[in-house]
């Protein structure tokens, strides 16, 4: 007969960890808290260390920093749960605009936000939300190519990206989020970023189609690395990004072609469901603060839209990050993301045609 | 006899009204939006539509299913010809041994397959270990191209879900304990035929266990075309959830998956019929 | 007698499928060593991942939550799939044999959406419960109690009945039979299909970030590292999850060999 002991223990353990379902669901459930607590969802370190506990500090506020990996996995939640569950959002450009649209965005009261003087004029013209009424911009920037220095000529044009030369055949990667990886085309062609017209996203599809053949490979997170092993040569890529593989390598280099590119805004949205607008506002303003941008731009190596905290910065990490010196200027030449409406199938079926 | 009814309905009840509550419902009420519209800006519009099932049909959606048929399949065999024998292997060993042998077959499971999969980008990549071997051994001069690609592919899933084929075959072939370790100890010519003719059939519940738990996931698994396929090549997870999250298409991508949930279902009723029918064909209960 | 050469040639397969798993594994252990933060660079030893490690406690704290879920949700699926399996033997029914697989096949992305939105609807609005840890090993066990369910039903597709007979006969009531017949028999199924629900549940991304409110489980936060590097840390924690797995494995044993020998 086989042992009897095993049965029993196996009752124990099944007890033991029942007794953990209910005290998970008892600590879960009755989670009171005294005062009140902002619900804020961001992306993993991209708010600098100090940040919160200061302002829970100066504030007496409380906040829960949730985690949301890229903007279609918080708006699928936000779908999910009817525009409810957070306070703070942190979301880029064209989903404000969306949020805006579905009803879920607050509109600002700008008089609690006094910090707001801080930021450019330009960034109060972002065209996904002119004068900022229902989000604030926290970092913004534009996409380009990075390159190696060292293994490849200077580039000039999205062309060297899009029709590499022999020895770039298998060396370089694209962007695989859909606005981006459309961009490198679309503005050859000379059409706009934001283009709903399906004669000119199949042009662009075409193009993009070619390319694909030459690519190494279609990377979000990794083609910075992917440049400093040498594994890729030329890539297409987010200003801040570049600057993690220029940190690492300095023969690493980043240059907006000739046809010039977008603006890309990360952006904070009150969503209108909070019971804790007010609270909410105070944090905005804190994170508009100069030392905010600062600290914001330190950690990330993003350029934030605040220019008080950019005029900080210029002299302590412009010169080994050359595009954190870009100007506003010369930003707002170019278009930003808006949402797509009715498009958005279009655009998805066109990038899925692309990608196979 | 009603004794008996009365016992398999409490026996299998607490699971159906489970799945009743926590998924049919749920489940089922997100399904019937493929029969609904996209709102403009997301959303779903309750105006009854067919259109989302005349999309489907569309030789893109169907070039990405047979693709991934053709991952989620060659990914199937190749993970039951490695996970019979090491489930035999594993049954076959003194009883002391063999949860400590599982353990260590499912122990690297418990790392995160996101930075499995890095390192597998490490191993595979033209100055990864496996192309150095491959040169150094001089089999070729080049590096081949192990990475972003199908092969790459299919090597992620084999090394992410063989555990769940080995486990239920295991599961299977531990029942005939004594019998198995006397036709094992036996080996020649006879013991082939003893493999086919007697255990395989006794096994194939676990066999088919074993295939479904490898075939389903591998169709629905979208960080590992992204990564070990270089986002070159799509499959029917990354469609579906495409649909959902990134065109936040909730109607169409309900739309593919009911597709996609019809196709398995079948898939599983069939298996599930011959399953039984080997059952059922056997002798008596205490065979073997 | 005994032939080695059939032993042998299942022995290699076995030693092959181990190489073939802790490969990766082993390249992940080396770069939790790896001066350098980025896996294509060896900038030399350095065991500042694991001081790092040992100072983030959204790390730690988001293992422990993992382990708690995968935990109660593999007791639950037990718990629930194990009479299920029963029940569907009896029943014999083709139909609800095959129709046990079906949370297997719902994509991950439509249940993750579909429980949020009942929870949300339910629980969030109507009992104004926070969504937590609780409701990802609601989730988890949706699709737990079919694994188990299968895994065990093989163990009882040849079930050996006149072993429950003879224990009848021999006056043990039902209780009896069931802990001290029927469940040994069957353990090394229900074993099978815990260690499956487990494995899955701890490192599930999807439904757990959709079901987890604010909580966050360490697939949550190993997956949202991706935006900047997913950085050596993780590769240190694995490690040492490795390093506790095999120590508590070679811990049982000894055990296992001193309960023998005694």
């Amino acid at each position: 007969m086989k042992h009897l002991r095993p049965t029993g223990l196996v009752a124990v353990a099944a007890l033991a960890v029942l007794a953990i379902v209910v005290a998970v669901v008892a600590g879960s459930a009755t989670a009171k808290t005294s005062g009140t607590t902002l619900t804020i969802s961001n992306w993993d370190a991209y708010t600098p260390k100090d940040l919160i506990p200061k302002f829970e500090k100066a504030t007496g506020i409380k906040v829960k920093l949730a985690k949301h990996t890229t903007n279609e996995d918080i708006m699928g939640k936000l779908e999910a749960q009817n525009g409810g569950g957070y306070d703070i959002v942190f979301v880029s450009g064209p989903f404000a605009e969306s949020l805006k649209k579905r009803g879920w965005a607050a509109r600002l009261d700008q008089t609690q936000i006094p910090n707001r003087k801080n930021l450019y004029p330009a960034a109060s013209r972002l065209a996904y939300d002119l004068g900022n009424k229902y989000s604030m911009p926290y970092t913004w920037g534009t996409t380009g190519l990075c390159w190696r220095s060292d293994l490849t000529k200077t580039p000039t044009s999205w062309n060297d990206l899009l029709k590499p030369s022999a020895d770039l055949k298998g060396k370089t990667t694209m962007l695989a989020t859909d606005r981006w990886l459309m961009l490198p085309a679309l503005k050859v062609l000379g059409y706009s970023i934001n283009t709903v017209n399906p004669a000119q996203l199949k042009k662009a599809a075409a193009l993009l189609k070619e390319t694909k053949k030459t690519l190494l490979a279609y990377d979000d997170t990794t083609f910075y690395s992917k440049l400093v092993s040498g594994e890729a040569r030329l890539v297409q890529a987010w200003d801040g990004w570049c600057n993690y593989g220029i940190g690492e390598n300095p023969k690493i280099k980043f240059k907006i072609p000739k046809e010039g590119s977008d603006v890309f805004v990360d952006s904070m949205v009150v969503l209108e469901k909070s019971k804790n607008k007010e609270a909410a506002h105070k944090f905005l303003d804190w994170v508009l603060r100069a030392d905010s941008g600062k600290a914001v731009t330190e950690l990330v190596l993003y350029k934030t839209p605040n220019a008080v905290a950019m005029a900080q910065v210029k002299k302590s990490l412009g010169k080994q990050y050359p595009n954190l010196l870009i100007p506003p200027k010369l930003l707002l030449t170019f278009e930003t993301e808006r949402d797509l409406g009715k498009a958005q199938p279009l655009w998805s079926r066109t990038v899925s045609e692309i990608v196979g | 006899m009603r004794r008996g009814r009365l016992r398999s309905t409490a026996l299998v009840s607490p699971a159906l009204l489970w799945w009743a509550g926590l998924l049919v419902l749920p489940v089922g009420l997100v399904l019937a939006y493929s029969f609904f519209q996209r709102g403009t800006y997301g959303g779903v519009v309750y105006d009854w539509t067919f259109d989302n099932y005349r999309r489907a049909f569309d030789s893109l959606y169907l070039s990405v299913l047979w693709f991934s048929l053709r991952v989620a399949v060659e990914a199937t065999v190749i993970s039951l010809l490695i996970g019979y024998p090491v489930a035999l292997f594993v049954a076959t060993r003194p009883a002391r041994w063999r949860t400590v042998l599982l353990v260590l077959i499912i122990l690297p499971f418990w790392t995160s397959l996101l930075i499995r999969t890095y390192a597998w980008i490490v191993l595979l990549n033209d100055q990864g270990l496996i192309n150095r071997v491959l040169r150094g051994s001089g089999l070729v001069d080049e590096p081949v191209r192990l990475l972003y690609n199908e092969f790459a592919i299919v090597i992620g899933m084999v090394s992410t879900y063989l555990p769940l084929m080995v486990l239920p075959i295991y599961a299977a072939l531990e029942r005939l304990g004594p019998e198995l370790a006397e036709a094992s100890a036996d080996l020649g010519a006879n013991a082939w035929k003893r493999l086919w003719t007697v255990m395989v059939p006794l096994t194939l519940p676990g066999i088919a266990a074993g295939c479904i738990f490898v075939f389903v996931p591998t169709l629905g698994n979208f960080l590992i075309p992204d990564l070990l396929g270089g986002g070159r090549r799509q499959m029917v997870g990354n469609l579906i959830q495409g649909q959902f999250l990134k065109a936040r298409d909730w109607p169409f991508g309900a739309t593919l998956a009911v597709s996609l949930i019809a196709m398995l279902l079948v898939l599983v009723l069939v298996q599930s019929w011959l399953a039984r029918r080997g059952a059922d064909g056997e002798a008596a209960p205490n065979a073997v | 007698m005994r032939s080695r050469a059939g032993d042998l040639g299942l022995g290699a397969v076995f030693v092959g499928a181990l190489v073939f798993l802790y490969l990766p594994i082993a390249v992940l252990v080396g770069l939790s060593f790896n001066e350098s933060g980025l896996p294509t660079a060896w900038g030399g030893f350095s065991t500042k991942w694991y001081s790092e490690l040992a100072r983030d406690e959204e790390i730690k704290s988001a293992a422990m939550a993992t382990l708690t879920v995968a935990l109660a949700a593999t007791a639950v699926s037990v718990l629930i799939g194990t009479p299920l399996a029963f029940g569907l033997a009896r029943l014999r029914s083709r139909l609800l044999d095959g129709l046990v697989f079906v949370p297997m096949i719902i994509p991950d992305i439509v249940l993750a959406i579909a429980l949020l939105s009942g929870f949300n609807l339910v629980f969030t609005q109507k009992l104004g419960l926070q969504l937590g840890l609780w409701s990802v090993v609601l989730a988890h066990a949706t699709f737990g109690i079919a694994f188990v369910a299968i895994v065990v039903s093989t163990r009882l597709a040849h079930f050996d009945h006149s072993t429950v007979e003879a224990s009848l006969d021999l006056g043990a009531n039902e209780s009896r039979t069931f802990f001290h017949v029927t469940l040994p028999q069957i353990a090394p199924g229900v074993i099978a299909g815990a260690l499956i629900v487990f494995t899955l549940s701890v490192d599930e991304f999807v439904i757990a970030y959709f079901t987890a409110g604010i909580e966050i489980t360490l697939p949550i936060k190993i997956y949202s590292m991706v935006r900047f590097g997913v950085t050596p840390v993780v590769n240190a924690l694995a490690t040492v999850v490795l390093g506790v797995s095999i120590a508590l494995v070679l811990a049982s044993m000894r055990l296992r060999g001193r309960q023998a020998a005694s």
